[in-house]
């Protein structure tokens, strides 16, 4: 994985399915400071892009990376404004 | 063409430097109209910007059913486009209330009968206990996959600012109290507001 970006804080939404991952993702960015990223953890494949989705349609937030590995998909979310 | 003026002639094609007609305006008022038009352009430019981009969407559900498996959709899809940002309305009506029962939220019931997904026949299905028992299968298929409660998907619904409202006509018919629902959920809603909701509305659903 190529990270060009510090993670502030992992959010582990495992084991969780829908509409969970998305909605604590969206409380957990409510709390970063501008420029912090997010790393989101999760199991249900949904998250993918009920995540993506999300992020196209918020202000102020970017979908940096989303990776699936070993059955964990991964977010990497930053907080823009 | 045989006589008179040629159609097509370099004469009669408008040359670049004819100025349209002008109703008798000075070149001063014209010029005034133009500023005044793009004036109005920028108005209506902004306005339709802030529109798209500002204005959050909004989504009005109205719930009118009380059974387990109907309980879910308005309640999922309520957080969701609270956390998109969205203004959310939920208008709980008929057994759609029972939802917002804090009682009878927790105890609600899939039914057996008449429901196609059921692996059993009306004859069977129609025995007693087996609406229990189909609740506590599929209360346990919503544990074994995470999916959240009932009452998760409240409380949730309205820390993240949804509004679930009460039908006070249906309330009235059922004999429910204004203690009986859940706190933070807004009493005694009549059609008319839920309707002006929905005009207001991107996105409407009666589930």
């Amino acid at each position: 994985m190529s990270t060009n970006y510090d993670i502030t804080k992992t959010l582990d939404v495992t084991g969780e399915s829908c509409p969970m991952p998305v909605i604590k993702t969206k409380s957990a960015t409510d709390e970063l400071a501008e420029g912090e990223v997010l790393e989101v953890l999760a199991t249900d494949a949904g998250s993918m892009s009920d995540i993506e989705g999300w992020a196209a349609g918020t202000a102020g937030v970017e979908l940096l990376d989303q990776i699936e590995a070993d059955d964990v998909y991964k977010h990497y979310v930053r907080k823009t404004a | 063409m045989m006589g008179g003026e040629p159609l097509d002639s370099g004469d009669s094609a408008a040359p670049a430097d004819t100025a349209p007609p002008t109703d008798g305006a000075t070149e001063a008022e014209l010029r005034a109209r133009i500023d005044t038009l793009q004036e109005r352009i920028d108005d209506l430019e902004s306005a339709v910007e802030t529109d798209d981009a500002e204005a959050p969407k909004k989504l009005t559900i109205i719930a009118t059913q009380g059974t387990f498996d109907m309980a879910y959709p308005p309640l999922i899809l309520a957080s969701t486009a609270a956390a998109f940002g969205w203004d959310v309305v939920v208008f709980h009506t008929f057994w759609g209330l029972d939802i917002l029962h804090e009682e009878k939220s927790k105890t609600l019931k899939l039914s057996a009968v008449g429901n196609p997904n059921m692996p059993m026949p009306n004859a069977l299905a129609a025995l007693p206990g087996m609406d229990r028992m189909a609740t506590y299968m599929m209360e346990k298929r919503i544990a074994d996959n995470g999916t959240a409660t009932i009452e998760e998907l409240i409380e949730l619904s309205l820390d993240s600012g949804v509004d679930l409202q009460v039908c006070g006509m249906t309330a009235d018919l059922m004999g429910y109290e204004a203690a009986d629902f859940y706190d933070g959920v807004t009493l005694d809603v009549g059609a008319a507001t839920a309707l002006q909701h929905m005009a207001e509305s991107d996105v409407q659903l009666l589930v």
